[in-house]
């Protein structure tokens, strides 16, 4: 897998190639999380030649279709269920992530196993995703914010030094110190 | 420091940043520490449905009643009830927006209108202190 950024959601249908003995050899369907219909494709493979005797040469793919978000309007709790290779074995593990949409929830998790575990795309395998009731979360994090009188304040308000900026010199020297309270 | 304004469900942010930079938003929900979901509501500020960071947002001190993930024609209708736009334009924050982007928009014949009146201001002024 190359560099991650924003993951799509593609729906890959494939099949060992047709013979005499088999005419109509069983078609079939993975979900893959993948930045492009390129590496969808090859990551198919890569996952159907781990399940059955079935690879690139030997099969087709017959369908690869990119899923859309049904309802990208409303806030969500995804659980995704991973494995994922660390520098000295492999493990599996269970991320909660809230998002408006189940692709953006996958690159969240992404950069989050790279920034936490230094864990690079190619060594994360996605086993399984899913909608999670607000009751139904198990990591603090998304907990935090479910609920109807969610209520914090924004402290500590850094401006980026770089916005509205012409001039190096214009962000590197001023005569007074910002303020980061805003109320 | 105590804080006054909190990001939560129905708070009036101001976009300061991006393609909707000037427009006023309602939250209408929380995603995480680093972002929320914003509904202008459409019909009255142009902005649309969308998830925003709140580096890109500054709160205001309005707050409306509505549900979490309320529709955007509920949004609205207490929108228009609270008459948020005209208690935005009202505050100075607003006038102050309002002034800058004016003065930046002035052509060059304003601009001298500008400094004679500035010159006249000056005059009545200092006849005021002479006298």
């Amino acid at each position: 897998m190359t560099v991650a950024g924003m993951m799509k959601q593609f729906q890959v249908v494939g099949r060992h190639m047709a013979n005499v003995e088999h005419p109509n050899p069983e078609a079939y369907r993975m979900i893959i999380f993948a930045p492009n219909p390129v590496i969808a494709k090859s990551k198919f493979w890569y996952y159907m030649h781990q399940f059955r005797k079935m690879k690139k040469t030997t099969g087709e793919i017959l369908d690869c279709v990119e899923l859309v978000e049904k309802d990208s309007q409303s806030v969500k709790n995804y659980g995704i269920w991973l494995r994922y290779d660390s520098r000295s074995g492999t493990h599996n593990m269970y991320r909660e992530f809230r998002d408006v949409k189940l692709t953006g929830a996958v690159s969240q998790l992404y950069d989050e196993m790279a920034g936490r575990h230094r864990t690079r795309p190619r060594s994360i395998r996605i086993i399984r995703t899913s909608i999670v009731a607000d009751e139904d979360l198990k990591r603090l994090n998304p907990m935090q914010y479910v609920g109807d009188d969610v209520k914090f304040p924004l402290p500590h308000r850094v401006a980026s030094g770089k916005r509205g900026q012409k001039a190096l010199s214009a962000r590197t020297y001023t005569k007074n110190r910002p303020t980061t309270y805003f109320g | 420091m105590t804080f006054t304004r909190f990001m939560q469900v129905g708070r009036i942010v101001l976009i300061n940043y991006g393609p909707e930079e000037g427009k006023l938003a309602t939250v209408v929900d929380i995603v995480d520490q680093n972002k929320c979901l914003i509904d202008g509501p459409a019909d009255i500020t142009g902005v649309e449905r969308q998830v925003i960071s709140y580096t890109r947002i500054a709160l205001t001190d309005f707050l409306i009643k509505i549900d979490k993930n309320a529709k955007s024609k509920d949004v609205e209708k207490v929108w228009e009830e609270e008459d948020i736009s005209g208690k935005w334009e009202a505050t100075s924050w607003a006038k102050k927006l309002a002034s800058r982007k004016r003065r930046v928009s002035l052509s060059d014949f304003d601009r001298f209108k500008v400094m004679v009146a500035k010159k006249q201001k000056a005059a009545i002024i200092a006849k005021k202190m002479a006298a």
